[in-house]
């Protein structure tokens, strides 16, 4: 309990991979929530990687970690980008009105 | 020992507590300050864990700029007042214990790949890159990140450039009626185009037609 692990780390990681899957699946107001329950999936990922990194004795991990932290931010501008445009062509970004591709 | 315990309980305590509500606030706003804290926090346990420059960079990347961006497109859609509520019931409220359910399997299956793998010995000597107590974490890094995986690096720059260039088409838009300099048509222009001479009559004065 007092030594803290490699899989202390994991399970940090697993509750916020799982809390922003649950943000994902329950928000149904805002677009933009989704997005930032994205980016703690994300976050969670990287702890995962580090933490493997500083337990196991190999750089990549750190390495990858900063890959992903180019590719997450490239993926933020991107879709508050998509974001703005949504907004500025149908006035609303609540989930639930989003439905131009029901059918 | 016990202070690393102790630090990193009240770090992740922190780090959970904001995420949940990074999901459950009811104003976006709110939303965003608290993604800060998640993010400050995870970067205080990075540097706690000994990767200093991923904690430091995590703090200028995300609070620095991914955050500030949030909360700049938030700002400019006014949509702070919108509720974001969340277990509503709504019409289309049946998709909450299904998402619940799957959420939970999600969960139940990390935690026992989590508890239940033992890492094999083994898997250390494959090819991997020592870390180095001598140096600090951020020149082991840069020894690493120039020289092997320089490749990468740079595609990596390739991506943050395609993605400034794809917000910048996305967002950019034509507007009408605004009026601007064209300096094609400045540089391009001739004398006779400006000009014209006009032999006058005298006491007659001459007539200008726009």
């Amino acid at each position: 309990m007092l030594s803290i692990g490699l899989g202390h780390y994991l399970t940090l990681a697993a509750i916020i991979f799982t809390i922003g899957v649950v943000g994902i699946f329950l928000n149904r107001k805002n677009v933009i929530v989704i997005l930032m329950s994205i980016e703690l999936i994300l976050l969670s990922v990287n702890i995962n990687l580090v933490s493997f990194s500083i337990f196991i004795n190999d750089l990549s991990g750190q390495v990858f970690t900063l890959f992903i932290l180019t590719v997450a931010a490239a993926e933020a501008a991107i879709g508050l980008a998509i974001i703005v445009i949504y907004y500025r062509n149908s006035g609303t970004i609540r989930v639930e009105e989003i439905d131009s591709l029901k059918g | 020992m016990i202070a690393h315990a102790v630090v990193f309980y009240i770090f992740s305590f922190i780090a959970i507590v904001s995420a949940i509500m990074v999901t459950a606030s009811r104003n976006t706003v709110h939303s965003v300050f608290f993604l800060i804290l998640d993010f400050i926090s995870i970067s205080c346990l990075f540097i706690m864990i000994g990767a200093e420059f991923l904690g430091m960079i995590m703090l200028i990347v995300y609070v620095g700029a991914v955050a500030v961006l949030f909360l700049f497109v938030v700002m400019m859609l006014n949509v702070a007042q919108q509720k974001n509520e969340w277990f509503v019931a709504s019409d289309s409220s049946s998709h909450i214990p299904i998402g619940l359910l799957v959420s939970l399997v999600i969960f139940s299956e990390l935690l026992i790949i989590v508890g239940g793998w033992k890492y094999k010995a083994e898997l250390q000597d494959s090819i991997n890159i020592n870390l180095n107590f001598n140096l600090t974490n951020t020149q082991s890094l840069g020894n690493v990140i120039y020289t092997d995986y320089v490749h990468l690096f740079q595609l990596s720059g390739m991506v943050l450039l395609v993605a400034m260039i794809g917000a910048i088409v996305l967002t950019f838009r034509k507007r009408s009626g605004v009026k601007t300099q064209s300096y094609l048509r400045q540089i391009s222009r001739e004398r006779n185009e400006g000009v014209e001479l006009i032999d006058v009559e005298t006491k007659k004065g001459v007539k200008i037609d726009a």
